[in-house]
């Protein structure tokens, strides 16, 4: 027998969300969706979640099983309970309706941020476009992604960021910057460049953990990063504040100069600033104004916005212990 | 999507769905979409509607089949041309694989989730073209108005609020999908339950060719979740207990291709014969010898389906799989332009269209070949478009009577809140589909059928008794779980009873007592409809359109 713990949420009977336990033991070979089913309908009709393929490709029934975001029919339930228990939660970062049920619009906006749709040449040849096997494959990926919500959910950033465009309208955005048959490349690459954009990820991967499609948010970002450097676009905030920010670390002394590829500009940059914190923390102390940092403040958005508010990710958790130093710091700046 | 693409080059339009339209069950479909393009082998439309009139054992109406398979390469250049995902060949163009039934590699297709890919280009398109496109998502169909012999809007309620409202157009299309939730192992979607083409049905509007339900060879064990004809096409092979290839037996020439209805009744055969593996009923989709390369290539969802719903990598095991109930070739009567027809006549339903798995146009038969609903999805999503706009280019908006309509559904919820019986809702849909699997699924016979039909009647009178738990208009799922429920106890009543009137066996429908096909008495459609009483299902025959190929012996 397992303990399914919900949680319980319905505005209409009470403001306040609770957990609820229910019972249940799940036979062999049947999904975390099964079980679901089985507790709504015979347990406890009021329960309230999304679903409809049950084959994880529609997208629908993205929930939280012990923090993390998963779709609920394509995990075996026996693999979900830990020590006779999981716990169920609605997706994060969205607002909650009902139970497990969230409010999906922020999300589709954000997908329509993109330009999420080809535009090609006008003039149409009589047949199909010709496009070769090497050039479906770097949009093979992204075309994967069933709008799920499960990297959105996890996503670090969207946490502490709402401008964020977030991990699936990223993917979106690869499936189109990569795709051999549009024309805008160039222009797809320099909005989403912008603050809100790629460069506003801080690389900490947990949309590829939760992504359950080789989607994979975070492989397609760096590819969109690595199109826009190569298509030149430096001139926008974004890029500028990366590549800054790297040149700002090098002369610091604290890195390796050679190896900057664009798969770890954002690793280093918040790796980096910390380190550069720390570097300052001293004049700081002695009343100066480290200059430093007020520049390098501007440069890095959203990295530092969450060591700000306390959340810290996960590629920085054990590596740093003065973070309540950093806080400080920022509070201090602030004044 | 398809035909609100096409509305909206000039009319402004919405879409309702009771899930997001991303989420329609059209993304499930992984194999193909069949169009003789030529690009593999030489091909050509005469010989795809000639596959396509074979594979539905001659039920099909050919002047629609014709029609349909000329409009193939032009629809298929169209979804490319929008964005639509395809796999390539080594030219580059859109590549093309054989699929069971057709004769030539015709199914093109994206990896294997041909179906999502399609789905995706045109949610894709509705975003490019929202300023005339407007989604109502998570809002659900409850009933069609029809007043004065015409078609003005539907009754609807948003699923989030519980809000009911009536939603007055100039002209409705139905696209509402399968109904494959009627039956205990099917691979369609926990939506697919028959709301559109029951609403039609309450609307006066009868049913066409119900009976053939397609069941799929490949539903995975005890779950129906599919595994696609795909896996057969890249060479898997079928074995029973005793390790035989046993298509040899049943269709020696296409074995393991061979239409889907004919593979279903080999693999039941063996099954009910007792070579089930270990005596159970199912039998092994074998795809170990293809290698882990052309599995991966070819075939990743499938591989990820089996690992993460049995526990089963088909790269090294064998997969246990059984018949399911996956593709109604019956429904909604469309004339070739989507206009809904209401009698043998052809008499238009003004102002009401309807495409894809809910209509039955008839370009299927009694069984339709793989790949050929995503393209009848596609086509006849466009001409319905195409025919609805060029009837509200010219229409009224019509008054009706919106206080007793919405009333109705009111009513309805109220009714439903109201019942303080004993009965369970699970119980009743549980063996709901028990009863319509083994006694109304691939094979059918006399006693069977009239013991389906009134175990079914049974389950609609407790039906009446149910109790509901949640009463509040927030997300209440479980009020449109109920209202389903008592769509598909209509719909498996009137399945069965359609089957019991077919005296013959012909594609998708097989009777043990009367295993031939009997072109004589019923090379004909069959319409069902409400009898005046509201209770009882009248019998109608419609025609079939013959027009290039006599129907011949159906040899594999
Ligand atoms: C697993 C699987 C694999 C398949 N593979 C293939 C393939 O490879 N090739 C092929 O050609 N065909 C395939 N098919 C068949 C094909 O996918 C379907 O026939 C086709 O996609 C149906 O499309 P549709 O637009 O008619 O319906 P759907 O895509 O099912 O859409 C129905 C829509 O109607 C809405 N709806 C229904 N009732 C209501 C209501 N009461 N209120 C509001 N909205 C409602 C639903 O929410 C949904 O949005 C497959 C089918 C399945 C199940
Ligand atoms: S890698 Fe970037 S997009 Fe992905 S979860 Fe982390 S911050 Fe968000
Ligand atoms: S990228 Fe992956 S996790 Fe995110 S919405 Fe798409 S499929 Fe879901
Ligand atoms: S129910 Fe469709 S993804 Fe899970």
């Amino acid at each position: 027998m397992a303990t399914f713990k919900i949680k319980r949420y319905n505005p209409e009977i009470q403001r306040e969300p609770y957990y609820e336990e229910f019972q249940y033991d799940p036979p062999e070979g049947t999904t975390l969706l099964d079980s679901l089913n089985e507790i709504k309908w015979t347990q406890d009709g009021t329960l309230s979640y999304r679903m409809s393929c049950r084959s994880a490709i529609c997208g629908s029934c993205a929930v939280k099983a012990n923090g993390h975001a998963i779709l609920a029919c394509q995990r075996q339930a026996e693999h979900v309970i830990k020590n006779d228990t999981v716990v169920l939660e609605p997706l994060g970062n969205m607002k909650p309706i009902k139970d497990l049920v969230v409010d999906f619009d922020p999300f589709w906006e954000k997908i329509n941020k993109v330009t999420p749709y080809l535009k090609p040449e006008e003039t149409k040849p009589e047949k199909e476009r010709h496009q070769s096997q090497a050039q479906f494959s770097i949009i093979d990926d992204s075309s994967t992604c069933i709008m799920c919500g499960a990297c959105y959910s996890d996503c670090n950033v969207l946490e502490v960021d709402d401008n964020f465009l977030g991990p699936a309208a990223l993917a979106k955005a690869q499936r189109f910057v990569g795709d051999s048959r549009d024309k805008d490349r160039k222009a797809r690459v320099e909005q989403l460049s912008e603050p809100g954009g790629i460069w506003d990820c801080t690389h900490c991967g947990e949309c590829v953990e939760r992504c359950p499609k080789p989607a994979e948010p975070f492989h397609r970002i760096k590819e969109i990063m690595t199109v826009a450097l190569e298509e030149g676009v430096h001139n926008n905030n974004g890029a500028r504040h990366a590549l800054s920010f790297t040149k700002s670390i090098k002369h610091s002394g604290r890195l390796n100069e050679n190896v900057l590829p664009v798969e770890s500009i954002g690793f280093l940059g918040v790796k980096g600033i910390v380190n550069l914190v720390q570097d300052n923390l001293k004049m700081l102390m002695q009343g100066k104004v480290p200059t430093v940092i007020k520049d390098v403040f501007g440069l890095i958005p959203v990295g530092l916005r969450m060591l700000k508010k306390g959340k810290i990710p996960p590629i920085i958790h054990h590596s740093v212990d003065d973070v309540d130093d950093v806080k400080r710091i920022f509070k201090e700046l602030k004044q | 999507m398809r035909a609100a693409l096409e509305v909206s080059k000039e009319l402004d339009v919405a879409i309702l769905t009771k899930v997001y339209p991303s989420r329609s069950h059209s993304g499930a479909a992984q194999g193909g979409i069949a169009a003789s393009l030529a690009n593999s082998e030489d091909d050509s439309w005469e010989e795809h509607m000639f596959d396509t009139c074979k594979g539905g054992d001659y039920l099909n109406d050919q002047d629609a089949v014709e029609e349909y398979v000329k409009s193939a390469s032009r629809v298929i250049y169209e979804l490319e041309h929008m964005g639509c995902v395809f796999s390539r060949d080594k030219d580059g163009k859109i590549a093309q694989r054989a699929f069971g039934g057709h004769s030539k590699p015709r199914a093109c297709y994206s990896a294997d989730r041909t179906g999502h890919a399609i789905l995706h280009a045109l949610h894709e398109q509705l975003l490019k073209n929202a300023k005339s496109i407007k989604i109502y998502n998570e809002w659900y169909m409850h009933s069609l108005i029809v007043e004065e012999g015409r078609c003005k809007g539907v009754v609807v309620s948003d699923i989030r609020t519980g809000e009911v409202e009536v939603m007055q157009a100039k002209a409705v299309i139905f696209c509402t999908g399968g109904y494959g939730r009627v039956f205990k192992i099917t691979s369609n979607a926990f939506a697919g339950t028959a709301d559109g083409v029951i609403a039609a049905y309450r609307a006066g509007i009868p049913l066409q060719d119900t009976e053939f339900v397609q069941f799929h060879p490949s539903g995975l064990w005890r779950q129906g979740i599919l595994f696609s004809e795909a896996a057969r096409g890249e060479g898997g092979t079928l074995l029973n207990s005793k390790g035989e290839r046993f298509m040899e037996q049943y269709a020696p020439s296409r074995m393991e291709l061979a239409p889907r209805d004919i593979v279903a009744r080999a693999e039941q055969s063996e099954i009910d014969e007792g070579r089930g593996i270990d005596g159970k009923d199912y039998i092994h989709l074998d795809l170990t010898h293809l290698g882990e390369a052309r599995i991966m290539e070819r075939l990743p969802q499938i591989r990820q389906l089996g690992i993460d719903f049995i526990g089963v990598d088909c790269v090294n095991e064998k997969l246990p799989i059984q018949p399911t109930a996956h593709y109604s070739m019956g429904g909604i009567p469309t004339d070739m332009f989507g206009q809904v027809v209401i009698d043998d006549k052809g008499t238009p339903l003004t102002g009401f269209f309807a495409a894809g798995e809910c209509a039955c146009v008839s370009v299927h038969g009694a069984n339709r070949l793989g790949t050929n609903s995503l393209l009848e999805a596609v086509v006849f999503g466009e001409r319905s478009g195409r025919s609805a706009l060029e009837f509200a280019r010219e229409a009224e908006l019509q008054p009706l009577n919106e206080k007793h309509q919405k009333t109705k559904t009111l009513n309805l919820f109220e009714e439903i809140y109201q019942r303080d019986g004993t009965e369970s809702y699970n119980d009743i849909r549980n063996e709901m589909k028990e009863v319509m699997m083994s006694q109304c699924g691939v094979f059918r016979d006399e006693k069977r059928l009239k013991d389906c039909i009134s175990k079914i009647k049974s389950l609609q009178t407790r039906y009446k008794k149910g109790k509901i738990t949640d009463k509040g208009n927030l997300f209440n799922t479980e009020l449109y779980e109920i209202i389903e429920l008592g769509n598909m106890l209509k719909m498996g009543e009137i399945i069965a009873t359609g089957a019991l009137n077919r005296k013959e066996s012909r594609g998708g429908h097989f009777r043990k007592d009367f295993p031939e096909r009997d072109d004589t008495n019923f090379l004909k459609h069959s319409l069902l409809s409400e009898a005046d009483d509201g209770e009882g299902i009248q019998i109608n025959y419609k025609d079939v359109t013959i027009t290039r190929y006599k129907p011949a012996k159906r040899e594999y």
